[in-house]
């Protein structure tokens, strides 16, 4: 085979040339001790993989669309967001969301106050809700900056808030979980909970961005 | 368990160095804030977290800091504030 030849069939590929080579570091003792205890539950019959399969779906399927139903439902119905920012637990059970052993705790963006989320020790976040947090928020720099100096951080992320406005942050660092309950946009109004639910992003649930209107 | 503090309360959160899972952050030590309610009693993680009960409970309170008492050059509006989990037993009168 020529060079030549040789150079086509591999521009086809997207490995380098290398047979495959286990290059991954050796597991965590907590991660053999999880494989451990799952084949021993699954051997003994007490879950089943296509169980464990399932959760693991179900958490991945997690994110800002459940996320963004909550928010809609509470611009569109006052007492569902009462309900939401007094005892968001039992509130959020209404889309099959159980926050336990956490519990869950809304904060309310209004014309005086902007509300962000961080958590300083490490990536407390509302998993049951929005699903994975993004890499940004366990970053050392965010967790550091975001209390120390939010209006900058939230400059960086586009979001400029007047002199006039609170900035109010929220140090996740116990057992309360955060929910940004974000402003509804201008030019809504005659919007369905449906359509006002896709314009919900998750960046404004962890209140370092807003939620963007027709006419923004 | 009775509650030590209440809404509105001031409090000081205790200047203590103490090794181990703490959720104590080191910026709110010493700082004096006040209290926004009352959550509830929780397992103590500085014990939960070594594989032990987390027994006695510990009650948890959200306390609300000014920024500028946080910090002394902080930049932003005078009412900017920062709201954070503290437990009792990190907690005293101010």
């Amino acid at each position: 085979m020529s060079d030549q030849h040789h150079d086509l069939v591999h521009a086809t590929h997207t490995h380098d040339g290398k047979p495959i080579q286990n290059d991954e570091r050796p597991p965590l003792e907590a991660e053999t001790l999880e494989t451990a205890v799952r084949e021993l539950l699954i051997e003994k019959g007490v879950i089943s993989s296509d169980e464990i399969r399932r959760a693991i779906e179900s958490m991945d399927d997690r994110g800002e669309a459940l996320g963004g139903k909550i928010v809609a439902r509470a611009w569109v119905d006052e007492d569902f967001k009462q309900r939401l920012l007094s005892e968001g637990d039992a509130a959020v059970q209404d889309f099959g969301i159980d926050m336990r052993p956490t519990e869950l705790c809304v904060v309310e963006n209004t014309d005086e106050v902007h509300n962000m989320v961080v958590c300083t020790l490490c990536s407390c976040y509302p998993r049951p809700i929005l699903g994975i947090p993004p890499a940004w928020y366990k970053r050392r720099d965010y967790r550091a900056r975001a209390v120390r100096e939010p209006r900058a951080i939230l400059a960086e992320f586009g979001t400029t808030i007047p002199k006039q406005k609170q900035v109010r942050v929220h140090d996740s660092n116990a057992d309360l979980r955060y929910l940004v309950l974000p402003q509804r946009p201008a030019g809504t109004d005659d919007w369905s909970e449906e359509q006002l639910a896709e314009l919900v992003t998750r960046d404004s649930m962890i209140g370092v961005a807003d939620v963007r209107g027709p006419t923004d | 368990m009775d509650p030590r503090f209440h809404p509105g309360d001031s409090v000081r959160v205790l200047e203590r160095n103490q090794p181990g899972h703490v959720r104590t952050p080191l910026y709110v030590r010493g700082k004096v804030g006040v209290i926004e309610r009352i959550v509830g009693s929780f397992p103590n993680p500085e014990t939960l977290a070594y594989g032990q009960t987390g027994l006695p409970y510990k009650m948890l309170y959200r306390v609300n800091f000014e920024q500028k008492l946080l910090w002394q050059d902080y930049d932003g509006k005078p009412e900017d504030s920062l709201e954070i989990e503290i437990y009792e037993h990190w907690l005293e009168p101010a």
